[in-house]
């Protein structure tokens, strides 16, 4: 089922800059879908149009069948925003802050659900500290817990783990699971590939104000994947002989490795008969490594192919 | 209406004026007290009467107006203001509430402090003076109304604001001025004719006359121009405030 449906947004700005260009894209509850694009793709507008934080120039926008526009508190109470920038009052208590979230999205006070979500973030030991206190990781905590403490059905993550060390990542990628397992609909943005490998069920990618694909993160890596097989050899070779001429070999460390590039997808990925040519060559083989392409590959290619198109 | 977020916003607010008691109680108990020792008791002692009330009693009103004017502007200016400042007004736009559930929530935590000020200093003012209220009722509607119309304008003041000077400059530069020469500490009947003239065009001689006329019967314009004035100034307000919410102006990126 769809929670959230964009259909043809387009954001211009009075300068005639366009944030976004017609973008479309529909999330299913209960997934997690990374947006993954470079700095200044129109990430967080896109995100700001869906919160309210910004209306859209033309299209429509709906979150769990409400309008965002016309209908914005029922869709705004369905929504959970962190934003990028920790945006949050310095000399404001923990608890005090949760509890002004959920009250703005209008819910009654309900301190035993505010203590399990600063429990489940690490934070009640915190509650009653200064928001100035707390170090930068504990900070981004407290705008998770303000985002969920109304409990919303969907949750936007905007850049949840920019300037964040490893550690505190493996903990918010733990954090985002444990939502996902609640049924939270999360929708994060990222410019960390690795991130949205690590955690999203589908991936849209998205850079000059244009969704260029959304896809089941598998899926996608099937589709686009390549793959590198790399065969050590025994002996280096300077020229490769026969057959092996013309199969678009790659010779790296000095005639040490040839790497051979094909698509997972094909029914004949051609390494058996490639294999065989090796040793009819007369070569030895002394090691094999197969290499499965990372979405950042994939991404720099969708990328840098909607440039030349340009 | 969302009358849980309207409460969350003044709760909020109020909670940072309670934060800071010791200085939101404190400082207005000095200030007036300075002023009753400098006006009261050293001039004062000179001027003795002023239309028969004593001078002392006769500040009280221009006082308690001057002070609650400026905290009701400087509370709700900064109320609106700080989010915008810090960023945290991400909130306020992402929360399912309109424009004026925003502005009951500020404008009604700015109000309530500036009232609780106005009596504090009421209460200081019993200590040096002795003081009758002819109208308590009228008196507590101009008190609330000044309160209310004043943190509107406030709150206007910080939407409009780009940076702390802006935030400053009006209460600073048009505010202050308008009071001290809005016969607060004076009868405009003791100043020349011309002067009395220029007088009449300042809003805030209308409203420290009708204050002052509900606690002496004593008043420099007629009451009902006073609460016309008031009435006046409060509509202006909403119908700048609607304004605001209808185009966005400076809250919507």
């Amino acid at each position: 089922m769809s929670m959230v449906q964009i259909s043809n947004v387009r954001k211009a700005y009075k300068d005639g800059f366009e944030a976004l260009k017609g973008a479309s894209l529909e999330i299913h509850e209960g997934e997690i879908l990374a947006l993954l694009g470079p700095n200044g793709a129109g990430k967080t507008t896109l995100i700001s149009t869906i919160c309210g934080i910004t209306q859209p120039t033309s299209g429509t926008i709906t979150v769990g069948g409400h309008d965002v526009v016309s209908d914005y508190r029922g869709a705004r109470s369905l929504v959970g925003l962190v934003p990028q920038e920790i945006n949050l009052e310095p000399f404001e208590r923990v608890m005090n802050t949760v509890r002004f979230s959920r009250g703005l999205f209008g819910k009654p006070k309900d301190d035993a659900l505010l203590e399990r979500i600063l429990r489940q973030l690490s934070l009640w030991d915190k509650r009653n500290n200064r928001i100035m206190e707390l170090s930068g990781g504990m900070k981004r905590r407290v705008l998770i817990a303000k985002a969920l403490a109304h409990e919303p059905r969907v949750l936007f993550l905007d850049e949840p783990t920019a300037g964040v060390d490893v550690e505190l990542r493996r903990d918010m990628w733990e954090i985002v699971a444990g939502l996902k397992e609640a049924g939270v609909t999360i929708i994060l943005t990222t410019h960390y590939i690795e991130e949205a490998e690590a955690i999203a069920d589908r991936i849209g990618v998205i850079n000059k104000g244009e969704i260029l694909l959304v896809e089941e993160k598998t899926a996608l890596m099937n589709r686009l994947g390549q793959k590198e097989l790399r065969i050590e050899l025994h002996e280096s070779v300077e020229v490769l002989p026969g057959a092996l001429a013309d199969r678009g070999l790659r010779i790296e460390e000095g005639g040490q490795v040839l790497v051979y590039c094909y698509d997972t997808a094909q029914d004949r990925t051609g390494i058996a008969t490639l294999i065989r040519e090796v040793s009819d060559a007369g070569l030895v083989l002394r090691d094999l490594q197969t290499r499965q392409n990372s979405l950042e590959d994939i991404f720099v290619g969708l990328v840098s192919k909607q440039e030349e198109a340009a | 209406m969302n009358w849980q977020a309207i409460r969350a916003i003044y709760v909020f607010e109020m909670s940072r004026f309670f934060r800071t008691l010791l200085q939101s109680f404190v400082s207005p108990v000095i200030s007036t007290s300075l002023y009753f020792v400098v006006f009261g008791a050293a001039i004062g002692s000179r001027i003795d009467q002023v239309e028969g009330v004593s001078y002392g009693a006769f500040i009280v009103p221009g006082l308690i107006m001057l002070s609650v004017m400026t905290q009701a502007i400087s509370n709700a200016s900064f109320g609106i203001y700080f989010p915008k400042f810090i960023g945290t007004i991400y909130e306020l736009l992402s929360a399912p509430i309109n424009f004026l559930e925003i502005v009951l929530g500020y404008v009604g935590a700015a109000a309530t402090k500036a009232l609780f000020i106005g009596i504090v200093i009421l209460g200081t003012s019993a200590l040096f003076v002795d003081l009758s209220i002819q109208h308590p009722l009228a008196m507590l509607a101009f008190l609330v109304l000044t309160c209310l119309s004043f943190a509107l304008f406030g709150f206007i003041i910080g939407i409009w604001a780009g940076n702390f000077e802006q935030l400053q400059l009006i209460p600073l530069l048009v505010v202050t001025p308008l009071v001290f020469l809005g016969g607060s500490f004076y009868s405009i009947s003791m100043l020349p004719p011309v002067w009395q003239t220029i007088s009449f065009f300042n809003p805030v001689v209308y409203l420290v006359s009708g204050f002052r006329w509900s606690f002496f019967g004593l008043a420099d314009v007629p009451i009902g121009l006073s609460l016309l004035a008031i009435g006046g100034f409060t509509l202006l307000c909403l119908g700048i405030i609607w304004l605001i919410f209808k185009t966005g102006w400076r809250i919507r990126a």
